[in-house]
């Protein structure tokens, strides 16, 4: 196991599992969080329910996300590392060929992620950033955050970010596990391409519905 | 010299398993006690090292190549022959023996190439074990294909690129030998002498390619397999860095030179695009199976091909030889296509070419059979000319090939220096004057995986070796005498680069000693090249230094070699008075240009030695029989 | 001369391994476009030779594509802008007159320069010694016919053993990893039966040697495919992958 853990593959697998349990929870957190379209008591008792009834559940979760992105985080670093050794000297001149704009940024785009997560649980989870937001008013607590043009920025950045590493991570993630079956066009990944939109079109409506005054 | 040939005696069929039964065997415990130096990691090289490795031997294996994987073999297009009769056709390994002794124009020795062709059957099984792709039928079996002067589909393949294949699985097993520590492997080191102690081969100088390091390494046998000599034409099929060095220092160190002036010269290559060409690049001999070769019957005709109507056509090779048509051996090819361009029916720049079409067996078979089964070669020849050959005909001309001569060996392999060994297409054994297509990487692999692996453990067992060490004054004259060369090459500072010297020497030899030689063009060559050699001596310039890779001083080093052997092949071609397989005089032709050899005088192998004088090599000769195969002209009419 | 070219060139220049390398400008003149790119410099080295300098060095032998010697990057491209074709295959045509071409070695840390565009690429070797192999003893072979093997698979073994070991695709890795290079092999072997009974204990070794050589991880960017003289799948990695994550569980050690 600890050489598996070392092995650049293992690492991969690594990256590529806990990639795979984040976007299962970014897929239902979407869906949590496109009922706010459905107003406000629906998705305030949402929220209730998760931190109510289902508050074990929801620990549950968070540990196993807590986890996922530690791991995440660790295989990210080990294998940048790895790679930014790999090549010491560069070329004078250099034209990538295929690879995606998607994948050449998956590394800032995982920063970018990261960096929001942190925020994006200071604001709405610890409520830490701005205290006048309310504890169980969801629906209040974005109305109040996506009135600010600012928030608004940050969150349809982070949502591009998100969007294009999905794009590449989707699909390399099921090569990386070994489950892709072989194909004549291996790069071709429309799955992905789908996916990664409804990904960023979901988590973007809300931000942007709010600020456009859509959801009153 | 007495050139001992070493037949084992007894019916033909059983010569070979009666001498394994007479071999001396080497006690297992002391085989890790012996070292064995192979030069070459060709198939010959490569599986010589491994199987040797196997066998508990200790393996010291050289290559002038980065990696023992990038051997000329690799490649090796069109595939391997083997006497297996999968496809009930007729085949046997007497019929795959007496084809070969008869397409090498009864110029080799018979127990040699019976003994070839019964372990032909070894090898296809070895390859497949190791994992080698060969083409498959839908029900799984092996597929075979046809090849020039065969009329039985025995040979088996990889797509185009079953030289690659098989050299791939060699350098597998060498790679695992490698691992377990039986074989050290000295890529990028170049062998530049051979070290003879007592009259017997001890070991070989070289030089480190990345260092310029000149080092001795000490053995208790040497095995060459490194390959033929071919570039001697500068312009060849052959790889760049393919060369004589290490055979031709071994022939001044004693061992003798067999028939040098059998070249095979092959009859689909690209023609010559012009003066800047590099090397000539080969399209795999199996296209003539769907191809149909052709010129304008009239020399005046210059309309484009699919312009010129099938009656104003002559398929040459099919209207000569009803019988073998387009697939006629490749010696004939070759000359017949001169034959057309001579008489200025030639096609493409300087009429230095000719049609080899496939537009009948595009509308018989459809293109899509074609690309499955000519693909990559077609995309090749696409790539080097621009253009399509599913729609005009390629053009092809001859180019060298192969060289049947080499180091002369006995029946185990070994030279005339008692201990060096050689194999593959270094040594002169089994293809007489002309080689059948496919049948090459048959010769290697049976040499090293099955032959050399024996018989080195029977020179081995019945010789006694004093334990040497590089120390020995032979060893550290003959680095002396290498680290010489070497400055002296560095410090000519002449005018002229190498490679204009080698095209100059190609050129010449192409001319005189070339698909077709006379008397009097020898004589020429061997009154040019003498001269041409002092020029080459007095200004050359190589650049550099010796103490880190220095290309311009390897190539030179091989071009001085190829100086010298450039001359006895002129010698040798000049004594043969007569034609036979790739050796063709003018002057010993029938009435409507075939060969005309002469049996009752040249039956004989040529076997040149050192005599410290180039002018004046001293020639001792082998003769051949034939009770099994009986002496006859050869036809494929 | 009709149709003939002129060139500047941009080519590393590095005497010895360890001494600093700097890109060195260069003119050719008359170039034909029926020309190789490596004949191209044949010509540009006879001249400088003429003038007493140092050829170019550069790796090349079989000069058809296949030995896999050759190894220049063009422009940024591994191997040039012709795609399935190895630098000694690129013909002149590619180019037109008056352009610019930047010439450097394949970029590894597992590839070191040795001398101006040759790199030490033995590091494939010691991959494939770690287990890109059957190990079948000399004479230990059954009837090669006794093996049947459905031709699609030997067909799609044939396609990943075509691999020359050229090392393009560790160049154009942004990452210089030499996943296809090893998968390549795994794939090759692991289709057919004679590779089973190593198929995983394969697997994991040559990984891990793989990765004892100091190459990047793959981040699946497939610009290895795009480069490949061979252009192998990668696909390949795919399996690769698939069989190392088995291996973890199906071998002992
Ligand atoms: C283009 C082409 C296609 C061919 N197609 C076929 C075919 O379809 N079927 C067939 O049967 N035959 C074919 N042949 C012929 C066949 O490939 C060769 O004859 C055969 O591969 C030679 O193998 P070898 O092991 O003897 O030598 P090589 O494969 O040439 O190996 C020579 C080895 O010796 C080493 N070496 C040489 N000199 C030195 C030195 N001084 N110091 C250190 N190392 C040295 C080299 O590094 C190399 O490892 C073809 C040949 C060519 C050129
Ligand atoms: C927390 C911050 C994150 C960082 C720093 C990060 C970083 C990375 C990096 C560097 C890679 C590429 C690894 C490689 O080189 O191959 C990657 C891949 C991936 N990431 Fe992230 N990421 C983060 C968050 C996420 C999230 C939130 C998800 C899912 C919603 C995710 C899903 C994936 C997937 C599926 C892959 C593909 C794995 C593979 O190719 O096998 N990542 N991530
Ligand atoms: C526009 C997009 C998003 C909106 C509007 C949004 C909204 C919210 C809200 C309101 C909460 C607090 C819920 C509560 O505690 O009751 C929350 C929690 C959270 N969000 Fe988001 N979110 C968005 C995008 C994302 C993304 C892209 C990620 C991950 C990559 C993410 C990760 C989380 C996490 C980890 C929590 C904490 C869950 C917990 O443990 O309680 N969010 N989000
Ligand atoms: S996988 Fe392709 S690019 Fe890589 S070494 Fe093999 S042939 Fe070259
Ligand atoms: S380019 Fe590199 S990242 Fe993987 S797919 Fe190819 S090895
Ligand atoms: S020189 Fe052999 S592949 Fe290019």
């Amino acid at each position: 196991m600890r050489g598996f853990l070392r092995s650049t593959i293992g690492q991969k697998v690594i990256m590529a599992a806990t990639g795979l349990i984040m976007v299962g929870f970014v897929i239902l957190h979407m869906i949590g969080n496109l009922q706010v379209f459905a107003g406000p008591e629906k998705i305030n008792n949402y929220a209730a329910m998760l931190h109510g009834p289902l508050s074990e559940a929801l620990w549950g979760l968070r540990a196993i996300l807590l986890v996922a992105v530690v791991l995440h985080v660790w295989a990210a670093v080990a294998l940048t590392r790895r790679k930014q050794a790999a090549r010491p000297i560069g070329y004078a001149k250099r034209e990538p060929q295929v690879s995606t704009f998607a994948a050449r940024t998956i590394r800032i785009g995982g920063v970018i992620i990261l960096l929001f997560v942190i925020v994006h649980i200071l604001q709405f989870t610890t409520l830490t950033i701005d205290p006048t937001y309310a504890v169980g008013d969801v629906y209040g607590n974005l109305q109040k955050a996506f009135g600010n043009p600012l928030w608004v920025l940050v969150y349809v950045v982070a949502m591009i970010a998100l969007g294009f590493h999905l794009y590449h991570g989707l699909w390399s993630s099921v090569r990386t596990l070994g489950v892709a079956a072989p194909t004549h066009h291996p790069l071709k990944r429309a799955a992905a391409l789908a996916l990664a939109a409804i990904v960023w079109l979901g988590f973007t409506l809300v931000p942007v519905a709010v600020f456009a005054g859509l959801l009153r | 010299m007495e050139l001992r040939s070493k037949i084992p005696a007894g019916p033909i069929e059983q010569k070979w398993d009666r001498h394994r039964f007479e071999m001396k065997l080497v006690n297992p415990a002391n085989k890790r006690k012996h070292t064995v130096i192979v030069v070459g990691s060709g198939l010959a090289g490569g599986a010589a090292a491994a199987t040797l490795s196997e066998l508990g031997y200790q393996v010291k294996c050289f290559c002038f190549q980065d990696s023992p994987r990038r051997a000329h073999s690799i490649a090796a297009q069109g595939g391997i022959n083997a006497a297996k009769n999968y496809q009930n056709d007729g085949d046997s390994i007497y019929r795959l023996f007496y084809d070969t002794v008869k397409g090498g124009d009864f110029r080799s020795r018979e127990a040699n190439v019976y003994r070839l062709a019964q372990i032909s059957v070894n090898i296809i099984d070895q390859c497949v074990a190791q994992g080698v792709p060969f083409a498959r039928e839908y029900g799984g079996l092996l597929d075979n294909r046809s090849f020039g002067g065969a009329q039985v589909s025995r040979t088996f393949y990889a797509r185009g690129q079953t030289g690659q294949q098989l050299l791939l699985g060699c350098y597998q097993a060498l790679e695992k030998e490698i691992a377990k520590g039986g074989v050290t492997m000295y890529p990028r080191t170049e062998m530049l002498d051979l070290v003879v102690v007592d009259g017997r081969a001890r070991g070989i100088v070289v030089r480190d390619m990345v260092t310029g390091k000149i080092e001795a390494h000490a053995a208790d046998a040497v095995i060459l397999g490194t390959g033929g000599y071919s570039n001697v034409f500068f312009l060849s099929t052959n790889a760049k860095g393919s060369n004589c060095t290490a055979i031709w220092r071994a022939h001044k160190r004693g061992a003798a030179f067999a028939n040098p002036c059998y070249t095979q010269i092959h009859p689909t290559c690209i023609p010559q695009s012009g003066h800047h060409q590099s090397k000539l690049t080969l399209m795999s001999e199996s296209l003539r199976n769907d191809g149909r070769v052709w010129v304008p019957k009239d020399p005046k005709d210059k309309r484009p091909p699919n312009e010129i109507p099938q009656a104003e056509r002559d398929y040459y090779l099919e209207r000569k030889y009803p019988s073998f048509g387009n697939l006629a051996p490749r010696d004939i090819a070759s000359r017949a296509a001169k034959e057309a361009c001579d008489a200025g029916r030639g096609v493409g720049p300087g009429g230095r070419g000719v049609y080899l079409d496939f537009a009948d067996a595009i509308k018989r078979l459809g293109e899509e059979k074609i690309r499955e089964r000519y693909g990559n070669l077609f995309e090749m020849y696409e790539r080097i000319t621009d253009e399509n050959p599913y729609k005009v005909p390629m053009r092809i001309y001859p180019a060298p090939h192969y060289t049947m001569g080499g180091l002369w060996v006995d029946y185990n392999l070994m030279s005339t220096i008692p201990g060096l060994h050689v194999i593959g297409e270094a040594n002169f054994s089994d293809h007489g004057a002309n080689r059948l297509g496919a049948s090459a990487l048959m010769q290697g692999l049976a040499d090293g995986y099955f032959v050399i692996p024996l018989t080195i453990g029977d020179y081995l067992a019945s010789t006694k070796l004093p334990p040497v060490t590089t120390d020995l004054p032979e060893f550290r004259e003959t680095v002396a005498e290498v680290e010489q060369r070497t400055k002296k090459l560095l410090s000519l500072n002449g005018t002229r680069t190498v490679d204009s010297f080698h095209r100059e020497l190609g050129q010449l030899m192409w001319d005189k000693c070339g698909m077709a030689r006379t008397a009097e063009g020898l004589q020429e060559a061997l009154r040019i090249i003498p001269q041409l050699r002092e020029e080459f001596w007095r200004s050359v310039r190589v650049p550099g230094a010796d103490a880190n890779i220095n290309q311009a001083l390897e190539k030179a080093g091989r071009v001085a070699d190829f100086f010298e052997l450039a001359e006895l092949m002129c010698i040798d071609a000049l004594h043969r008075n007569e034609s036979c397989g790739g050796h063709f005089r003018e002057e010993y032709q029938t009435e409507d240009g075939e060969a005309k050899r002469n049996d009752d005088e040249y039956a004989y192998v040529a076997a040149w030695s050192y005599t410290g004088d180039l002018h004046a090599p001293k020639l001792d000769k082998e003769p051949l029989t034939f009770e099994y195969v009986p002496l006859a002209t050869r036809s494929y009419k | 001369m009709a149709g003939t070219m002129n060139l500047t060139l941009h080519v590393w220049r590095q005497p010895t391994p360890s001494a600093e390398g700097r890109l060195v400008t260069y003119q050719v003149g008359d170039i034909s476009p029926d020309m190789s790119f490596l004949e191209m410099l044949d010509v540009l080295n006879e001249r400088l030779q003429e003038g007493g300098e140092e050829p170019i060095a550069f790796d090349h032998d079989c000069r058809e594509g296949i030995c896999g010697s050759c190894s220049l990057m063009i422009n940024g491209v591994a191997h040039g802008p012709m795609k399935g074709t190895a630098t000694c295959q690129l013909h002149m045509r590619s180019f037109k007159d008056g352009d610019v071409i930047y010439i450097e070695p394949w970029r590894a840390r597992a590839f070191p320069v040795m001398k101006d565009l040759c790199v030490d690429r033995s590091a494939f070797d010691r991959i494939i010694a770690a287990g890109g192999y059957v190990s079948v003893r000399t004479g230990a072979a059954q009837d090669a016919n006794a093996l049947p093997i459905p031709k699609d698979a030997v067909d799609d073994a044939m396609d990943a053993a075509q691999c020359i070991g050229c090392g393009a695709c560790v160049a154009a890795c942004p990452n210089g990893s030499a996943s296809l290079f090893t998968a390549a092999k795994i794939t090759h072997l692991g289709l057919l039966p004679q590779g089973q009974p190593e198929r995983y204990r394969r697997a994991l070794s040559m990984v891990r040697q793989m990765d004892l050589e100091d190459f990047g991880h793959c981040t699946l960017f497939g610009e290895c495919m795009e480069a490949c003289p061979k252009e192998i799948s990668i696909d390949t990695i795919t399996r690769m992958n698939r069989d190392f994550i088995s291996a973890g569980l199906k071998v002992r050690e």
